[in-house]
């Protein structure tokens, strides 16, 4: 089934008397379950193209169904709706609130989901103990590590059971051994059954996926599945 | 309604939150929220207490009492040269109207003179002196902490006698015994005979009977000031204030008949009561109300912009929670709220504040001025100090919930 279904989609900017076309012509499939990476050199429209999928924006031209609802035309609140229960975002930089403990970070979608508050706390209580960090609920961000993060962010992401996990950079701001445990971490949600979308510039990364999708001057240079797929070897972190 | 209690409540704990983050700023905010509502609140009890002052001022005058004068008291109406040119009212203007009306409760004549009163080596100054007979006392509602009122028989031979108003006879014994003293007016003596209890009417000034003698008529004719010299007023009391507009009109038509007015010819008299005094009195304290507080409120107003100004930086500063925010699902409604809610919150509990203080202040200004600070005003101020948050909260909230979650998330 079609959770992700894109025709023509085009993105352009002003810039100045100038116009940028982020993204040219896109057309693309992705199917419920698949573990998908984006790549693409800076300027290649990635980004661009993750936050028209992530439902941030919205694309200048072209039909972007999601789950078979045309999500192209709508508007701030309606977007906000879709991106609050079917997307979990994890970024580069975490984007975590500083000031709020880890219990809170992955609580605050389903306060937006009118979620009453002992509900929330289970449930934000389960995603931290899937991504293993049942012992670290009541830290701030800045009393975890890099990786800890990260993990905190995924729980986030996880915790409203969303139809795609969209992924930009999650390794960009990690050690390479961190970074590792993170893809392992995502390996594992993938055999679970999500659909998962990688944003990434780098080569070994993308090679955790599944099928890689490469991106070129606002266009779909390459379109293929991986031969030899990486599976990083389970670390015991988590407690998927 | 459900969901917009959830909404509020989950705002309220995230507003919570960000102040408890930010406790300095918050306080520094405040204080000017605490000193608008603390001078809005103390100007409002004292404007209370101001125009209490002169309720009871002119409570001294009686609401169910005329006063029939040559001159008018309260309104402007009337051409200066036309009162001056009007006939003295005279005693003998008095005994036929007395003779006549059938509806007041009592008819006294007064006359006054502003005399310095001694006592051995104690003086008072510009005290009224006012000379009047027996009636005079069923005319007010004056009462004695020592002694009576002059009987008829002492008004009529012209007795040197004295009833003495609360503030001189504090000045002039202060230990008391005033009774059957002798006080000297002009070098004459007179013996005091009463006191009168305390009224409070201070606003009054010199009209205050606290600071009043009062003695025969005769008297003040015979050694201060001859007959011819001064109008008097005749006081009269209506049986109760229903009948008051009766008794006026009962006056008007016997004292045209007195001085022999013809029917298109105006009352060359003045009927004069307390509300007269009143309206002049509202205008006053409206004026003083107006101006105060529009004063005070500019503090409140300068509070309220800084609210506004620290919630722009704040929401400039949380550019990036605000993206996070929205790429999780919140709703632009959700910020509006966020943001109001603490601006309401910062402004409330600068309002409570304020108020406590306020309340502190009022009982020293209490010290000179009666005043209490009442509910109608705590809730004033509670009200006021939440719109204030709300009105000064909703452009910063507004610029957040519109802001794009791209490039809200970029921000650094």
């Amino acid at each position: 089934m079609n959770i992700i279904y894109i025709e023509h989609i085009a993105k352009i900017y002003q810039v100045g008397s100038e116009e940028v076309h982020a993204l040219a012509d896109v057309s693309l499939n992705i199917d419920k379950g698949e573990y998908v990476a984006i790549m693409g050199p800076s300027g290649s429209g990635k980004s661009t193209l993750m936050n028209v999928l992530g439902c941030l924006d919205t694309p200048t031209k072209g039909i972007y169904n999601f789950k078979n609802v045309n999500v192209s035309q709508m508007n701030d609140n309606e977007l906000a709706t879709i991106r609050n229960k079917e997307i979990g975002f994890v970024f580069q930089t975490f984007n975590l609130l500083p000031r709020s403990d880890a219990l809170h970070n992955v609580e605050l979608p389903l306060i937006y989901a009118g979620i009453p508050s002992s509900e929330r706390k289970e449930r934000a209580r389960l995603a931290l103990d899937h991504v293993g960090l049942s012992d670290r609920t009541h830290h701030k961000p800045n009393e975890l590590s890099g990786g800890q993060r990260q993990r905190v962010a995924i729980a986030r992401a996880l915790v409203t059971n969303p139809s795609i996990i969209l992924a930009d950079e999650p390794t960009g701001n990690l050690d390479t051994k961190t970074g590792e445990d993170i893809m392992a971490l995502f390996n594992e949600i993938s055999d679970q059954g999500n659909t998962i979308i990688l944003v990434t510039h780098e080569e070994y990364i993308a090679e955790h996926a599944a099928r890689i999708i490469r991106l070129r001057d606002g266009l779909i240079e390459k379109d293929e599945n991986v031969t030899k797929r990486f599976i990083p070897k389970k670390n015991g972190t988590s407690k998927l | 309604m459900s969901t917009f209690l959830f909404e509020l409540k989950e705002g309220l704990l995230i507003s919570l939150r960000a102040i408890r983050a930010n406790k300095v700023r918050a306080i520094l905010t405040t204080i000017g929220i605490v000193i608008g509502i603390t001078s809005v609140v103390l100007m409002s009890t004292a404007i209370k207490g101001i125009d209490n002052a002169f309720q009871t001022g002119v409570s001294s005058l009686g609401s169910d009492n005329l006063y029939i004068d040559k001159w008018e008291w309260f309104n402007n109406d009337i051409p200066f040269w036309e009162l001056r040119n009007r006939k003295n009212l005279e005693l003998s203007d008095y005994e036929k109207y007395k003779e006549l009306a059938k509806l007041p409760l009592a008819v006294a004549p007064t006359v006054w003179t502003n005399q310095t009163v001694k006592y051995k080596e104690r003086t008072v100054e510009s005290i009224l002196i006012q000379g009047t007979n027996q009636d005079y006392i069923g005319t007010t509602n004056l009462t004695f902490d020592e002694g009576r009122f002059f009987n008829e028989l002492e008004s009529n031979g012209g007795r040197q006698i004295c009833v003495i108003g609360f503030e001189i006879a504090k000045n002039l014994f202060p230990r008391g015994n005033a009774i059957n003293q002798d006080i000297k007016i002009r070098g004459q003596k007179f013996k005091v005979i009463g006191v009168l209890s305390e009224q409070g009417s201070w606003v009054m000034g010199n009209f205050n009977p606290d600071r009043q003698v009062f003695m025969p008529i005769g008297n003040v004719f015979k050694y201060f000031q001859s007959q011819s010299f001064r109008s008097i007023t005749i006081n009269v009391k209506a049986q109760n204030s229903l009948i008051v507009e009766d008794t006026k009109e009962e006056a008007i038509g016997i004292m045209r008949r007195i001085r022999g007015l013809k029917y298109n010819e105006k009352n060359d008299f003045s009927i004069n009561q307390q509300e007269g005094l009143l309206t002049t009195i509202n205008q006053t304290v409206g004026v003083i109300q107006i101006a105060g507080l529009f004063i005070t409120s500019l503090s409140l107003f300068v509070g309220a912009v800084g609210i506004m100004n620290i919630m722009f930086v704040s929401v400039k500063e949380r550019t990036k929670e605000i993206g996070i925010r929205k790429a999780i699902g919140a709703k632009r409604r959700s910020i509006l709220g966020q943001f109001i809610t603490e601006s309401a919150i910062i402004c409330l509990l600068g309002g409570l504040v304020g108020l406590i203080l306020a309340v502190l202040l009022s009982m020293v200004v209490n010290q000179f001025l009666p005043t209490t600070v009442q509910a109608d005003t705590v809730i004033m101020a509670i009200v006021i100090s939440l719109l204030t948050g709300v009105i000064s909260g909703f452009a910063p909230a507004y610029t957040a919930s519109k802001l794009d979650p791209v490039e809200a998330l970029r921000y650094e």
